[in-house]
């Protein structure tokens, strides 16, 4: 508990909260990083798998290229990106940015097409039968009601990203990684946890405010099922019943 | 008038649903399609706004070949009723069923204002108007569905097993409440079903399927249990099992009417019949 307790002290002094190696200059960077990531991510990954749920297509290929995704070590493709590319060290930003994006897109994409795939296809097809645009079924339709788990899919990639953006600091960025990347070799322990601390509760922070916003996206007429147990019984009810006499 | 002229479907998985159909729909009347699962009843009725589109032949509506119409336009002016209700669950009742109208850019105020009759017109209390789906019953859903359907107060009322899925109690109620609604509007309804006497309740004229869609008699409900066309048909009405033949008995100095089977099928009343 010392090395904790060290920790805490060292966040609290005053020394610590100015200057361009204070906490929220720090932490702004981070936030920076984090968001730049997750806007570029959410551009490609989101419309990508809005496209995906909403034709079908390329599901396959996507989900086999999303779990390649997933099994590039962070660190190793940085550093390749870093020497391969003639500005990888003079603009650290690009690479870095590349690599915290290419985390998110995996949560992001499987968020945004399993959330459009969600959707009761009898629901899209009503909404088809009655002369909407395949642009009004996306917005009007689908994006509403997988609006809960595409804001899930940013959840866990701004957590990942959060997480995972401290290896700005390994070719040479700021952000909360800095003080870990600069005290490991000093062996300054007590700065190398009040890195991993900041991080940590700039993550529960955020995962907090997002479990938040995930909650308020559930459409209205959809949180009244699941608070009402005996309507829910009801619609099941309804659709075996439905389902055992569709097949005409 | 809807027209279909040789009208035949194979779906990309090889299955024939439709061959070589041709079927004349008169204007404001109720025509059912009835017929057992793989009749091709639903994708019939499909084709007519273009959910489904045929793979040889034309269907035409007033004499203008659809597949010459944009799709959207066309189911946009097209009443669709579902079996499921098909309703938004993320939108409210005066909203699901002012949909249409909205998309076609009526003004808020006046859609809502339309929607509010239309939930009288179908008998639903103006009270549910802000409730989402998931809080109506199964016949309440359905209702809306119905209204949704009337929105934009289409020539051509499409309904697909809209009864199917709700007790036998709500069904037969809805069955009587569109048999009035269609006696003040006079929709050109298309009404598909497997249950016959639905069928013969609600057609004015009643197509009997087979299977791939070949039509196995067309006529008045009348017609078909006068002169029912073949065994098929005769099977397919109840005719075999002496359900249509009924006669008088008599009990307790009553007059019963027993079906072929001595079931008892109702009490006859004397004079005109209500």
């Amino acid at each position: 508990m010392n090395a904790f307790a060290e920790a805490f002290v060292w966040i609290g002094d005053p020394a610590h909260w100015s200057g361009p190696d204070g906490i929220p200059t720090r932490l702004a960077e981070h936030l920076g990083y984090t968001g730049l990531t997750v806007l570029i991510a959410v551009l490609i990954a989101v419309t990508l798998g809005l496209y995906i749920g909403h034709t079908g297509r390329f599901r396959g290929v996507s989900i086999g290229a999303t779990s390649a995704l997933r099994a590039l070590p962070t660190l190793g493709l940085l550093t390749f990106l870093a020497i391969a590319f003639g500005f990888g060290i003079r603009l650290a930003l690009i690479p870095t940015i590349i690599v915290l994006v290419v985390l998110a897109i995996p949560p992001l994409l499987a968020g945004a097409y399993s959330g459009i795939e969600s959707v009761d296809p009898r629901t899209v097809d009503a909404a088809r039968s009655m002369g909407m645009t395949e642009w009004q079924i996306l917005w009007k339709v689908e994006i509403p009601l997988a609006l809960p788990l595409i804001i899930g899919g940013v959840r866990s990639a701004v957590l990942q990203v959060v997480a995972t953006a401290t290896v700005a600091a390994y070719i040479s960025l700021g952000g909360l990684g800095r003080y870990i990347i600069d005290a490991l070799p000093v062996r300054d322990y007590t700065k190398v946890l009040v890195g991993a601390l900041l991080v940590t509760l700039l993550a529960l922070v955020l995962e907090g405010i997002l479990i938040s916003i995930q909650r308020l996206t559930v459409p209205a007429g959809v949180r009244a099922i699941r608070t009402t147990p005996s309507l829910r019984r009801q619609r099941a009810y309804g659709r075996n019943a439905s389902a055992a006499s569709r097949a005409s | 008038m809807i027209r279909f002229d040789a009208v035949s479907k194979k779906f990309p998985d090889g299955t024939l649903a439709v061959a070589d159909f041709s079927l004349t729909i008169p204007s404001r009347t109720t025509t059912v399609l009835v017929g057992s699962s793989g009749s091709g009843k639903t994708t019939l009725l499909r084709m007519i706004n273009r959910m489904v589109d045929p793979t040889s032949g034309s269907i035409s509506i007033d004499g203008d070949d659809i597949s010459t119409l944009e799709p959207v336009k066309l189911r946009r002016r097209i009443g669709y009723v579902m079996q499921n209700s098909g309703l938004l669950p993320h939108r409210t009742v005066a909203d699901n069923i002012a949909t249409v109208p909205l998309l076609s850019g009526v003004k808020r105020a006046q859609a809502r204002a339309e929607a509010l009759t239309l939930m009288d017109t179908v008998g639903l209390d103006r009270a549910l108007a802000d409730r989402y789906p998931s809080q109506l019953s199964g016949g309440q859903q359905q209702r809306v569905g119905v209204a949704r359907g009337l929105a934009i107060d289409p020539n051509i009322l499409l309904m697909d097993e809209p009864f199917g899925a709700v007790d036998p109690l709500v069904r037969s109620e809805l069955q009587q409440e569109l048999v009035r609604i269609q006696k003040d509007l006079a929709k050109t309804i298309v009404f598909v079903t497997h249950d016959i006497d639905e069928a013969f309740l609600l057609g004015d004229q009643v197509v009997l399927l087979r299977t791939g869609g070949q039509i196995a008699q067309v006529g008045s409900p009348a017609e078909i249990l006068a002169d029912p066309a073949d065994d098929f048909v005769n099977t397919f009405i109840g005719a075999d099992r002496g359900r249509r033949a009924l006669r008088i008995e008599e009990v307790s100095g009553r007059q019963v009417v027993v079906d072929g089977t001595g079931r008892l099928a109702g009490i006859l009343n004397e004079g005109t019949h209500t």
